[in-house]
């Protein structure tokens, strides 16, 4: 074998960054052995369950617990005068606000927690909170966020009333919460007012819910004689919940441990702190037993977080060449009852202000309020970084609307907007620098593998016949990696991600991250990026997340961080091995460490053939023989601030067929293309894309928490709620091209929020596009096929003979 | 209300169990019998997380009473592998990335389990037509159709 | 999502249901459970007692009769999918039933226990109307039977009298010159129809000798378009016709507004459902 072969043979042995290595996730998930929260059974534990409010706004006039109590098997019903002697009955939420845990006087919402039953077991739980006597004064209701800050509008909080000083800016009215802008008025204003053209769109995003298989839930077990906590439960930031729990209830943060167990999935409903945990451990700490809340599905579509709901109006100033010269955005934001959002960002409004999307605008304008309404908190962050899908969304609608009003082609008016190659790292008008990108070169990559041109034509074909085919087309640029600390925080805590690794004597691996998979394949793919830097083969190395007692201090998994930030740490942690390994290996060649060569998975001194260390023996080494003055042992720890965050982007294309009798929407074909720079593991990011461009599918074509009049919300069970099935699922295409991350130690940039991100404006792209040659701009989502045919009708094209 | 005594054959084991008339059967299998493999996703029968096999049936165990099963003969994902090993369809998940998060995973293979018995030699539109009484979140679906076919060819070559 | 207690009992036979419907008061049947169990998981009902069926063999399978086909009402609707006498004799209830639910579900969900549930969203009461099938119903009073047109008065509502049990549903076996036609717009799999329209057409040469078109979930209860079919009984079925038929089924619609969609929306998707089946049963009919 020749040495080059050889090399290859080591280097594919390893199963390190670029190899689709099977999960190793996976041996315990297709046998049942997983171990979810539910799965979880204390001794002595009991379950807790919730009486909620069937309206979205009253006066709770009394609650009377005395038939539930008499129940057998019924431990205790709390309530908001409970938790009051312990000043629990309110919580601060992740965005400054605070947080009813237990409705205090008023219900704000439909389904709000009012009264929590404790249960030997589900059952009699279940039969207690019919029991519990709840009596309202209904109040006026306020859904429409358009009326917030009328003067008549019913005022939502009262405990508000008259804080004119908000978290983040000055209210203007008592159902206000926020004003926020980012960018130039003026310059952005003097722009449009000279601009030869300008196009204007209004759209709404609508509330939806993420909807993972697993809903939220948790078990808490207080130990009485320890004064230890002990919380088993669903969280994407289990370290931000030990803060907070130790912040609220007063128990030091090294009596507290966190465990996020397996995680059915999050897609970011299981980053907010919810009163049920609260409540749990509470009543875990009063009956010093554990207790165990575990919701169900239409308790997780109405309470625990929503995302988007934001209206959006997008206006673009343009040469009549299509040149994008000014970019103006305005946002009116329904927070719900308590402005829960889980943002980790230093703004209100997240990183919304990325809607300068992949083009280069000189000046832009955005500016966000932020208001209350009858409706449940949270705003989480769906499959994206905070707010990103918004801003994407009225980016690349208000092109479309651009290119339309013009009559340039919708891909031909990105070519002249993009950002080019060379001007990489670029800074936008509104302070984001992009870090590295080639959007012309993967545009065209994808017009040619689907043959625009062709599309084009077929398309002109088919409205001479009075068919509707559309063309979507989404060229997105993200922004993930939650974040530098100079942007971005968790209630002062610092965005930074965290990777302890340790070598064991004899070359295996040990390492644990501050994140937490959901799904992902952190085991496997953590694994990958250490097997590359230290030469040990990912199947030798153990990857532990989730347990507050032994992970070091993380922020934890949503918006794409974990390879941005924990995958950085992780590199970092593994490069400090190897600089200490090396002097090691200096020391065992006896030879200086500057004459050592790195080579796969070992120390080569240069010039001399057959003088190596290999990892392994370095390792045993470290426990045996190190250089003077240097401690034993072979691990590090590391603590990554990342300087930037990254840029993955993509160029989306979507082929739509319209049937004008129903309005249901076939999609024809898909084509992705993704850049999110290094790939780790290509299976694993297959998946990803899939599952992400699922979720976007779901999202544009018919997730939506539509409210009545009186503040109902309409549609909380999975009859209702799309989450589409393996019939309705289209069939995706998958491309990539590589543009690594300038700063990121491996140039990897995160890849699982992209699929969501861009392919909901991709789907409204195909979708009006089969309208458009009728005039039609814009079309709001879900694009059911109720929706869709409201169109179809309104323009008089389901005429039959 | 009393309980009353049920008993049937779970993986190849006969299982005694009292419950309550009202008592759904996933709860049993999880509470009482502690196979956790089993899930619950919606509660409503539209997840399939829960799915079971029931007297040679796929059924969802969260809308069948568990005094309906008294007598039958019921196989959960705990049930699946053998002293040989892993079934094709868990090895066909491995093999093809047909799961992520996992909690979807169990309904789905014992689901697969029973499909392919059904239809050895299923093309992708009559997967995804057996297939679809079970949600998936992670995976788009795409690579568990693939999974599902990769366990078809190995059943059939077996 | 826990039902409230109730007492739990097995029938052993057809005769034993019914003794046990009169011996607890406002007890329930359980059939396939996929409608009830649910509703009462939501507490929306609370039966005291429920009476389990499913171990009635005699409620099972499916036989033919002459030109009769007889369907056990406990016959799931995988059981209709599969049998080849309904593949070969009736094929409107094949297609009606892959179009139900999921397939977990259908391997519990009974055709008897669509048809008397009462939700306008069940299918099968449809099919019985465009079949014209007829239902046997056995009570403390004996056997009696009873043609499905007329049966369904409203939602939750049927002719089903006190204590007694469908066991039976009788369809003819389809023949020369018939064509049966299914159509149904959902949402997605495992949901209700938006619409539904099963339509069984009898041509004579060219002529519509007689037409039944039925439909699903855009009125309290399933029912039949009979403008529609006047407008095409006795007439060489053609386009203009055809449309003439769906503007008497846009009219003949009361649909409740949900999610699904306005008046409007489902009135229009009946009409299109109806179309399509009529036109599929015509082609089947000239064969």
């Amino acid at each position: 074998m020749d040495n080059a072969a050889e090399v290859q043979e080591r280097e594919d042995s390893i199963k390190g960054v670029g190899c689709s290595r099977k999960r190793k996730e996976d041996a315990r998930f297709v046998q049942g052995t997983g171990r979810y929260t539910d799965d979880l059974k204390l001794p002595g534990m009991l379950f807790a369950d919730m009486v909620r409010s069937p309206y979205a706004h009253a006066r709770i006039k009394s609650i009377n617990k005395e038939k539930a109590l008499a129940l057998p098997g019924v431990h205790a019903v709390l309530t908001a005068d409970d938790l009051k002697p312990l000043n629990l009955h309110w919580m601060p939420t992740l965005a400054g606000d605070v947080q009813a845990v237990l409705a205090d006087e008023k219900v704000h919402f439909q389904y709000q927690e009012v009264a929590v039953v404790i249960a030997d077991d589900r059952y009699i739980a279940a039969d207690a909170i019919e029991l519990v006597e709840v009596e309202y004064e209904e109040l006026d209701v306020l859904v429409d966020p358009h009326r917030s800050m009328d003067d008549d509008a019913p005022i939502l909080r009262e405990d508000l009333v008259g804080k004119m000083d908000g978290a983040h800016s000055k209210r203007v009215h008592d159902n206000h919460i926020f004003n926020w802008q980012a960018g130039e008025k003026e310059a952005t204003d003097r722009v449009f007012e000279q601009a030869e053209i300008t196009v204007k769109q209004e759209m709404y995003y609508p509330r939806v819910h993420p909807c993972p298989m697993e809903t939220c839930g948790c078990v808490a077990s207080f130990d009485k004689i320890n004064e230890h906590l002990t919380v088993h439960l669903t969280s994407q930031a289990p370290h931000v919940v030990r803060t907070v729990v130790s912040m609220l209830s007063g128990i030091p943060e090294s009596k507290i441990r966190i465990v996020s167990p397996d995680i059915g999935g999050g897609f970011g409903n299981k980053v907010g702190i919810y009163p049920g945990y609260v409540v749990s451990i509470v009543a875990s700490i009063v009956l010093g037993v554990p207790v165990k809340w575990v919701e169900d599905r239409m308790e997780n579509i109405s309470t625990t977080a929503f995302a988007r709901d934001y209206h959006m109006t997008g206006e673009l100033a343009a040469d009549s060449e299509g040149r994008i010269k000014a970019l103006r955005v305005n946002v009116l934001a329904d927070h719900g009852a308590f402005d829960a959002c889980a943002d980790p960002s230093k703004f209100p409004a997240g990183l919304m202000h990325i809607c300068t999307g992949s083009y280069d605008i000189p000046v832009a304008h955005l500016n966000v309020d932020g208001v209350y309404t009858n409706k449940a908190p949270g705003g989480v962050a769906y499959r994206c970084s905070f707010r990103v899908t918004e801003a994407v969304y009225v980016i690349e609608r208000t092109i479309d609307v651009l290119a339309q009003k013009l009559g340039i082609d919708k891909a031909e008016i990105r070519r002249r907007n993009f950002v080019k190659a060379e001007q990489f790292p670029y800074q936008t008008c509104l302070g984001w620098e992009l870090d590295s990108g080639d959007y012309h070169t993967a545009l065209e990559k994808v017009l040619d593998a689907v043959d625009y041109e062709a599309l084009r034509k077929e398309q002109q074909e088919k409205r001479a016949q009075g068919e509707l085919m559309g063309i979507g087309l989404c060229t997105f640029t993200e922004i993930v990696g939650a974040g530098p600390s100079r942007n971005c925080d968790i209630l002062g805590v610092g965005m930074f991600d965290s990777a302890e690794i340790r070598v064991h004597p004899t070359g295996s691996v040990m390492a644990r991250m501050g994140t937490i998979t959901q799904g992902q394949g952190h085991q496997t793919t953590y694994a990958q990026i250490i097997a590359t830097e230290l030469g040990i083969s990912s199947d030798e190395i153990s990857i532990e997340e989730g347990d507050t007692d032994t992970a070091p201090y993380g922020l934890g998994t949503y918006g794409s961080r974990s390879t941005p930030v924990g995958g950085a740490a992780t590199a970092v942690a593994a490069r400090k091995i190897r600089a200490k390994a090396q002097k090691i290996a200096a020391h065992l060649l006896e030879v200086s460490e500057n004459d050592l060569e790195w080579e796969v998975d070992r120390f080569k001194v240069k010039g001399v053939p057959g003088q190596e260390k290999t990892m392994k023996e370095v390792a045993w080494a470290a426990y045996n023989n190190v250089p003077e003055g240097m401690e034993p042992g072979l691990e590090a720890v590391d603590y990554y601030d990342p300087p930037n965050f990254t840029y993955p982007f993509g160029i989306y294309l979507c082929v739509v067929d319209i049937d004008k009798a129903t309005g249901e929407t076939s999609v024809r074909r898909f084509y992705a293309l993704d850049d999110c720079g290094t790939r780790i593991n290509p299976m694993i990011i297959e998946g990803q894309i899939h599952g992400g461009l699922t979720e976007g599918f779901a999202v544009a074509m018919g997730q939506e928490m539509p409210f009545d009049e009186q503040g109902n919300l309409l549609g909380n069970t999975l009859m209702d709620y799309f989450v589409p099935t393996f019939v309705e699922t289209p069939h995706w295409e998958t491309d990539y091209t590589v543009t690594p991350s300038p700063h990121h130690p491996l140039g990897a940039k995160g890849v699982a929020e992209s699929p969501h991100v861009g392919s909901i404006p991709c789907f409204t792209s195909a979708v009006v596009d089969a309208f458009a040659h009728l005039d039609v701009t814009h079309m709001n989502m879900p694009h059911s096929a109720y929706r869709v045919w409201q169109k179809v009708h309104e323009l008089g094209l389901d005429q039959h003979a | 209300m009393a309980k009353q005594h049920v008993s049937f054959n779970l993986n190849g084991k006969h299982v005694d169990a009292l419950v309550e008339p009202r008592e759904l059967l996933v709860h049993t299998i999880r509470e009482t019998l502690s196979l956790t493999g089993t899930h619950i996703g919606c509660e409503s029968s539209h997840c399939g997380a829960c799915t079971v096999d029931l007297d040679g049936k796929s059924v969802k165990s969260c809308t069948v009473l568990a005094v309906q099963a008294d007598g039958a003969e019921l196989k959960t994902v705990e049930g699946l592998a053998d002293a040989d090993g892993l079934h094709a369809v868990q090895q066909a998940f491995i093999e093809e990335h047909g799961l992520q998060c996992g909690f979807c995973t169990p309904g789905m293979l014992i689901r697969a389990y029973r499909f392919l018995q059904e239809n050895p030699n299923p093309t992708e539109e009559e997967i995804r037509w057996g297939m679809s009484g079970n949600l998936c979140r992670c995976t788009g679906y795409q690579n568990i159709v693939k999974a599902v076919q990769t366990a078809a060819q190995t059943l059939q070559q077996a | 999502m826990i039902p409230a207690e109730f007492e739990y009992h097995k029938a052993t036979s057809i005769q034993d249901a019914i003794n046990q419907l009169g011996a607890h008061e406002d007890s329930k049947l359980l059939a396939g459970g996929h409608s009830l169990l649910p509703m009462m998981k939501l507490r929306f009902a609370e039966p005291p007692t429920l009476i389990d069926i499913n171990g009635i063999e005699e409620l099972r399978g499916i036989r033919l009769e002459g030109d009769t086909i007889c369907i056990g009402a406990m016959t799931t609707e995988n059981e209709l999918i599969e049998s080849e006498i309904l593949q070969q004799h009736c094929p409107l209830l094949v297609e009606a039933a892959r179009l139900v639910a999921d397939p977990q579900v259908r391997n519990r969900g009974t055709i008897g226990g669509d048809v008397v549930h009462g939700d306008p969203g069940n299918d099968h009461p449809a099919v019985m109307l465009a079949l014209d099938a007829t239902l046997v119903l056995q009570g403390p009073g004996g056997e009696r039977q009873q043609p499905a047109n007329g049966f369904f008065l409203g939602t939750y509502w049927n002719d089903l009298q006190e204590h007694e049990i469908l066991v039976e549903l009788r369809v003819p076996v389809i023949r020369q010159g018939v064509g049966h036609g299914y159509s149904k717009l959902k949402r997605k799999t495992g949901d209700y129809a938006v619409a539904g329209s099963p339509v069984v057409v009898e041509l004579d040469g060219d002529v519509c000798r007689d037409i039944r078109i039925a439909l699903t979930n855009v009125a309290p209860m399933a029912i039949r378009a009979e403008a529609a079919e006047n407008v095409l009984r006795g007439k060489v079925i053609d386009d203009a016709l055809i449309e003439q038929a769906a503007a008497e089924v846009i009219a003949a619609c009361d649909p409740a507004e949900d999610l699904r969609g306005d008046i409007q929306y489902k009135s229009h998707m009946a009409a299109e459902m109806a179309r399509r089946s009529i036109r599929a049963a015509l082609q089947q009919a000239r064969g």
